[in-house]
């Protein structure tokens, strides 16, 4: 068991709180997004779950990447996702986040997702169903009962690792619109 | 001694019953759009969860605005007569609560400003043009009843209800007051100081961790003043059960209301404020003012 995995009573009980009440950040990329209402409404309802939709990073606990990541918008999702309040937990929806899938070979996207932030569970396919979807999230709660939804503090631990990836592709991470100055 | 046992009381029943009966709305909302719904105990799930993250606050402003709108909430909710539950006997005045509210409201108004973020501002100043609208009616029905009653004592009020609720003595005021009611709860159709899809649930846009648990309790807290208000003016308040059963049936109805309805903009929420229910507010009152003469 390595220094990462180490967890407290205290966290242990936390985690099950966690687990059971996941917010998620209303933000969408790519085409993923459309298996997200039926997902949510009556017929799966994730509510079930503890899991809604939240406005904003600071309130959300688990960061949807739902398909490709133009350049333009990793930036976007990094200061997003640096503004979550951890314990926080990301997932990679479809073969866009994990290798590229039918973008592969653009100019403009990135490929794998988690050189730049830490993906703790990938669902495959081209798009996930939301049948894939409610079973990735229970794998999730799962997870984080367990411990080993660490992406955040691999994130703490790794975090030059990861700058300088994001620095690799984009050049630079800060933000030039009328919004970030 | 003993009202401290009192107030103890009051303040456990509107967190385990608050938060109980917010859970149920949100079933009996899932319910009504043909989904299953979380269990009835989410709510303290999520609350406890928000205490564990690690959050950021955004200066001492900030602090001290949700401690402020947390404290002033909690001292409003322990002078509200729950029934025959009143933590202070024979303080339980209209104008105590009524004055030891704005507390809460401008703390959270301070608070969330001190965030610096231009939502949380654009939510402040909706929640306090709404309050312009919803205050005026309710404040001339409640003034009328004070009138009608000649006390601003509450539990004199429920007292007085012995014979017939005021919901069957005056239905037209009962009626604007559950209007101002569900301006007051933040429900639709006047939900727009939060709107999160709108903008990105205003006030507290930039909240996270404890101060999202905080500010959740602090809620839930306001609503059970607002609603114990209510089931204490117009339906004769009661015995422990029997308050939170009344209390309950209020809830969900104001709860099924804002499941099947739109929001309106914070200029038409005014004007429809000042328009029908002023109106009805006014008649009220001066069928209260023919009946002593």
């Amino acid at each position: 068991m390595s220094k990462i995995d180490e967890r407290s009573v205290w966290e242990k009980i936390a985690d099950q709180l966690r687990s059971r009440s996941m917010w998620m950040l209303h933000y969408c990329t790519g085409c993923g997004a459309v298996e997200l209402p039926p997902s949510m409404t009556s017929r799966f309802d994730m509510e079930r779950l503890g899991m809604g939709p939240m406005a904003t990073p600071r309130q959300a606990d688990i960061f949807l990447i739902t398909g490709y990541l133009s350049a333009k918008t990793l930036r976007r999702v990094i200061y997003t996702y640096e503004k979550m309040a951890d314990p926080k937990y990301v997932i990679g929806f479809g073969s866009c986040t994990i290798n590229g899938g039918i973008y592969y070979d653009s100019y403009s996207t990135i490929n794998r997702l988690d050189y730049y932030i830490p993906v703790d569970l990938y669902i495959a396919g081209c798009m996930p169903r939301p049948e894939a979807i409610l079973n990735a999230f229970n794998q999730l709660m799962e997870m984080i009962r367990k411990g080993e939804a660490n992406g955040w503090k691999r994130y703490k631990e790794n975090y030059e690792w990861y700058k300088q990836n994001q620095l690799r592709s984009l050049g630079e991470v800060i933000v030039h619109d009328e919004f970030h100055e | 001694m003993m009202t401290a046992v009192r107030v103890a009381q009051v303040l456990l029943t509107a967190f385990f019953f608050g938060l109980t009966f917010e859970g149920i709305g949100r079933k009996v909302t899932a319910r009504i759009q043909k989904r299953y719904g979380p269990p009835w105990y989410q709510n303290f799930i999520d609350v406890l969860k928000t205490l564990t993250k690690h959050g950021w606050t955004h200066g001492w402003i900030f602090d001290f605005g949700v401690l402020m709108a947390l404290g002033g909430v909690i001292a409003t909710l322990s002078f509200v007569p729950l029934g025959k539950l009143v933590a202070f006997p024979g303080l339980d005045n209209f104008f105590v609560i009524v004055y030891l509210f704005t507390v809460g409201a401008l703390g959270m108004a301070m608070g969330m400003v001190g965030t610096g973020n231009p939502w949380a501002s654009i939510g402040v100043a909706r929640a306090l043009t709404l309050m312009l609208g919803y205050e005026v009616p309710y404040l001339i029905v409640i003034t009328s009843l004070l009138y009608f009653y000649k006390t601003s004592n509450i539990s004199t009020i429920i007292t007085a209800q012995g014979d017939g609720w005021n919901l069957f003595k005056f239905p037209i005021g009962a009626l604007v007051a559950f209007i101002s009611l569900q301006g007051m709860l933040g429900k639709e159709p006047f939900e727009a100081p939060i709107a999160p899809a709108e903008i990105a649930s205003g006030p507290m846009v930039e909240l996270s961790a404890k101060y999202m648990g905080l500010l959740m309790l602090m809620n839930t807290f306001m609503e059970f003043v607002e609603i114990s208000l209510f089931v204490d003016f117009f339906l004769g308040g009661g015995t422990y059960f029997v308050f939170l059963l009344k209390y309950l049936i209020v809830w969900i109805l104001a709860v099924m209301i804002s499941a099947v309805l739109p929001r309106f903009r914070i200029e038409q929420a005014v004007a429809f404020y000042w328009t029908v229910p002023i109106l009805l507010a006014f008649l009220q009152a001066f069928i209260v003012v023919l009946n002593q003469h």
